[in-house]
């Protein structure tokens, strides 16, 4: 009877979905903003990933916006786990050789991709929140492999909250310099396709990179220490 | 077109775990199938035929002598930048809703939504 219903629903949704999309030619050119942002992104931001000169410099207010809700997400998080006193029953339990030899050849080559990806966000696939992930994912290989492993606590929330600061200093710079918030006209742009270039974007973007390893180290840090301790 | 088809299939099949399923781990791995299944049919929107990444890494790619950019050579790269930031509150609110599951299984030691009856009438 459930599914029934379900399959029902499911089928008025899809119905709905095609009826609005049917009209919409795939593969189509755009216009507008989107038009000017690929047309003149270069000329204005110098950074040769577009993706990354909207979601920095175009859009770098819902950038900020995005960092708080992960922000957010963090410590609702750990009030949600450490507001009661659960009795904890799970335990990890121990890892293997294999794992433990790969973890100690493996993390800081991690650690050093993910801050490749962050640096180079302005000319290459990636940025802050990819590099952020990957480094986290590393803190995970962490606690993965090796039983007694806890962060400090206060170290993560540190680099969390000097990154944020820089991230928001970083745009009043551009309200006193420029016109307005998050400009890009405080630093000079350099030379398209080089490494030190595109003005402010890549300082952001290694703001939020770090801001976001820290954030996501210290979510998997509270899931995990839901367990038993030994 | 076959992204759209992809897309719509992916949300589907998310929406119908999510009803479906009794375990709140399943429920939650249906809306995560659904927030890909949007995301994917947001990138699919911008695409251009012929059009390579918006990554301008070739000289090719601009107009004669000038840093303007042949515009249709390039995917549009606004709803990649939505998508970008969709993906990073996905996360968020899976963590999240991770986290509330724990806490249920906490009170009643049951992760079923069955044995959840305090709010029906």
């Amino acid at each position: 009877m459930r599914k029934i219903v379900a399959i029902v629903f499911l089928a008025i949704i899809g119905f709905y979905i095609i009826s609005i999309f049917s009209a919409f030619q795939f593969g189509d050119k755009y216009k507008g903003v989107s038009e000017h942002y690929v047309k003149e992104g270069i000329i204005e931001n110098r950074g040769a990933n577009l993706v990354t000169s909207i979601v920095v410099n175009y859009r770098g207010f819902d950038t900020l916006g995005e960092v708080t809700v992960l922000f957010l997400a963090a410590t609702g998080l750990s009030f949600l786990l450490f507001s009661c006193k659960c009795e904890r029953e799970f335990k990890r339990i121990k890892s293997s050789l294999v794992l433990r030899t790969a973890t100690d050849t493996l993390f800081p080559m991690i650690l050093l991709f993910g801050a490749y990806i962050f640096i180079h966000g302005h000319l290459t696939p990636g940025g802050g929140f990819q590099g952020g992930s990957v480094i986290a994912s590393g803190v995970m290989l962490l606690f993965l492999s090796f039983r007694s492993f806890h962060p400090n606590h206060k170290t993560l929330s540190t680099i969390e909250v000097l990154a944020g600061i820089s991230f928001a200093g970083i745009g009043l710079l551009g309200l006193v310099y420029a016109k307005s918030f998050l400009a890009n006209s405080v630093l000079p742009l350099g030379q398209w396709n080089r490494l030190i270039s595109a003005g402010v974007i890549p300082l952001i973007y290694i703001a939020v990179g770090l801001k976001v390893g820290a954030e996501l180290s210290g979510l998997i840090s509270d899931m995990i220490s839901t367990t038993k301790e030994d | 077109m076959i992204f759209f088809g992809a897309s719509l299939l992916l949300i589907l099949i998310g929406l119908y775990g999510a009803l479906v399923k009794r375990n709140l781990i399943k429920i939650i791995i249906g809306l995560s199938i659904m927030d890909t299944g949007i995301n994917m049919l947001i990138i699919s929107l911008g695409f251009v035929k012929g059009g390579t990444a918006p990554i301008i890494s070739l000289k090719s790619l601009f107009q004669k002598n000038s840093l303007l950019v042949d515009v249709s050579k390039i995917v549009d790269p606004l709803p990649q930048a939505l998508v970008l930031t969709a993906i990073v509150i996905g996360v968020a609110v899976t963590a999240m809703a991770l986290s509330v599951v724990i806490r249920m299984y906490s009170v009643k030691k049951s992760i079923e939504i069955d044995d959840f009856k305090e709010l029906k009438w």
